[in-house]
């Protein structure tokens, strides 16, 4: 898919999120586990929406995930040559994240349902890095 | 056995519906208010109770010329008029006020006079979902579609004909916007909007406004229309985010809300003999129809495409026509609360014979929130 970086919404890091964008620039998928309780959870806050343990530790997703599901937008979009894809994706670590699947063509015959998907970093701007994901196999 | 302690004793839609370019936002409010208080026999001055979403109470309690002894502005989206319903009944029957309007206007095709809405770049929905090309409700809201279809084993046609059989009640109504029969085939080959959801299976963008007058039951007979009676109600919220629904395939707020609403009325889904499910989108029917209890997983699409919900079928859903046929102004779930008015009073346009209870199930933001209401035609049962 062909997206034009300098077109795409840029996320504002607020404190509380701050590790997680700081990790995708360090090439890391950065996550939270409570302390107490060990669920691991995202979107990043500083505290367990399990329980609500206060005491939580960031921690590094192995970037592999499954298609849980996804859209293919036929509209306009300034930043993405329609038709694209939107989908939802499943980690490794059991949380689901919005993302673009990378590597692919965006058509109900190449998008499985559960295939296997590997995160991909992308610079967007300069310090503003995303995560994408791409098929298992492709090249990144 | 459970006894309504208010009752829906004025509803009106605003005179126009579809496009309505020459009237503000507000004054949609006002022209649906002011309707609604003549269905009831009543003026401005009886009313000491405004609740409202779209605008501020405020603004319609000034605009409209009350003081009120209670406002309620819960804003969860489409679905905030039945959460309305339900804390108007809360406020009645506990003597906070006795008498409620709650307004819906939203020029949400010509755009006169309403604000914009888009997620703050600092939001969690800002930061982790907007960079990834979501345009609004069309593909965030259908996002979790195609893993419903892959769970439960519902097929493409099935959810195809959600809009089809509701076309079916709306060429029963004047007043729907699209009242041509369609078919499988046809809404399939439709533009496309969002893989897999074509133009036939997206909402209506129209303008439009509702509005309804809440009494305590005791007194519901002393007005010109037969009293609707609210037998009971819920409300839940889960995710902002479409992203972090807990299960792509059921909304846990509609589970919640539904299951309270039939818990609080004290019925059995057997005893429902209307339905209405905000429909957005073609899929929200299936996901209403099992989240409620109504049909077993991934029995809804076969259920729909059978025709038992059309014309003539055992559970009459969204006989307006719903948000795909008959009007969707943004927040649909105002007209979905008017048809249930509507069928309970004998009075809709495309009449189920004997309606004694209907049940109004609303949604909110995009799976976030949601309302449930059961209405009787009798105050008791
Ligand atoms: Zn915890």
């Amino acid at each position: 898919m062909k997206i034009d970086f300098e077109q795409v919404t840029v996320p504002v890091p607020t404190p509380e999120t701050e590790h997680f964008w700081s990790g995708c620039v360090a090439g890391e998928l950065r996550l939270q586990q409570c302390d107490d309780c060990s669920d691991v959870y995202f979107p990043p806050r500083p505290f367990c929406p399990a329980c609500g343990h206060r005491a939580v530790s960031i921690i590094r997703g192995s970037g592999k995930a499954r298609l849980l599901s996804y859209v293919i937008n036929h509209r306009p979009h300034p930043a993405f040559d329609s038709p694209y894809a939107i989908a939802v994706v499943e980690l490794e670590e059991g949380v689901t994240m919005m993302a673009n699947i990378l590597n692919v063509s965006q058509t109900p015959e190449a998008l499985i349902l559960d295939m296997p998907l590997k995160v991909a970093f992308r610079s967007i701007r300069r310090g503003i890095v995303l995560p994408y994901f791409e098929p298992v196999g492709a090249g990144s | 056995m459970s006894a309504a302690k208010v009752a829906i004793v004025g509803a009106a839609e605003t005179t126009e519906l579809g496009r309505i370019p020459q009237t503000s936002q507000i004054q949609l409010h006002a022209d649906a208010a002011l309707n609604a208080l003549a269905d009831a026999g009543l003026t401005i001055k009886d009313i000491d109770g405004v609740a409202t979403a779209g605008e501020s109470p405020t603004a319609v309690a000034h605009y409209l010329g009350i003081a009120p002894n209670w406002v309620d502005g819960t804003a969860v989206g489409g679905c905030s008029f039945m959460l309305h319903v339900r804390h108007a009944v809360a406020a009645i029957e506990s003597g906070l006020c006795k008498c409620v309007l709650i307004t819906h206007g939203e020029s949400g095709r010509s755009n006169v006079g309403r604000a914009g809405w888009a997620s703050a770049p600092g939001s969690l929905a800002g930061q982790f979902e907007s960079p990834f090309g979501g345009m609004g409700p069309t593909t965030m809201f259908t996002l979790p579609v195609l893993r419903f279809l892959k769970d439960t084993g519902t097929t493409l046609e099935q959810l195809a004909s959600v809009a089809v059989m509701q076309r079916q009640w709306a060429a029963l109504n004047p007043r729907a916007t699209l009242k041509e029969l369609t078919s499988v085939e046809a809404v399939l080959a439709d533009r496309m909007i969002a893989y897999p959801f074509t133009k036939s299976q997206c909402c209506l963008v129209t303008d439009g406004g509702g509005a309804l007058i809440l009494v305590a039951a005791e007194r519901a007979g002393d007005f010109p229309q037969a009293p609707v009676y609210i037998l009971g109600s819920g409300e839940s919220t889960e995710t902002p985010m479409i992203s972090q629904m807990q299960d792509l395939t059921r909304s846990r707020a509609f589970q919640m809300a539904g299951a309270r609403a039939f818990e609080t009325a004290g019925i059995q889904h057997s005893d429902v003999d209307h339905l209405m499910i905000y429909d957005a989108f073609a899929h929200l029917p299936l996901y209403g129809l099992e989240d409620l209890g109504f049909c077993g997983r991934g029995e809804a699409g076969a259920f729909i495409a059978s025709g038992q919900t059309a014309p003539g079928g055992i559970l009459p859903l969204n006989t307006n026509g719903g948000g795909l046929s008959y009007m969707h102004s943004g927040m649909y779930g105002m007209y979905a609360l008017q048809e249930s008015v509507r069928q309970v009073r004998g009075t809709a346009a495309a009449k189920v014979a004997g309606v004694e209870i209907s049940v109004c199930h609303g949604v909110g933001g995009m799976f976030g929130a949601s309302g449930t209401v059961v209405m009787s035609a009798s105050k008791a049962r």
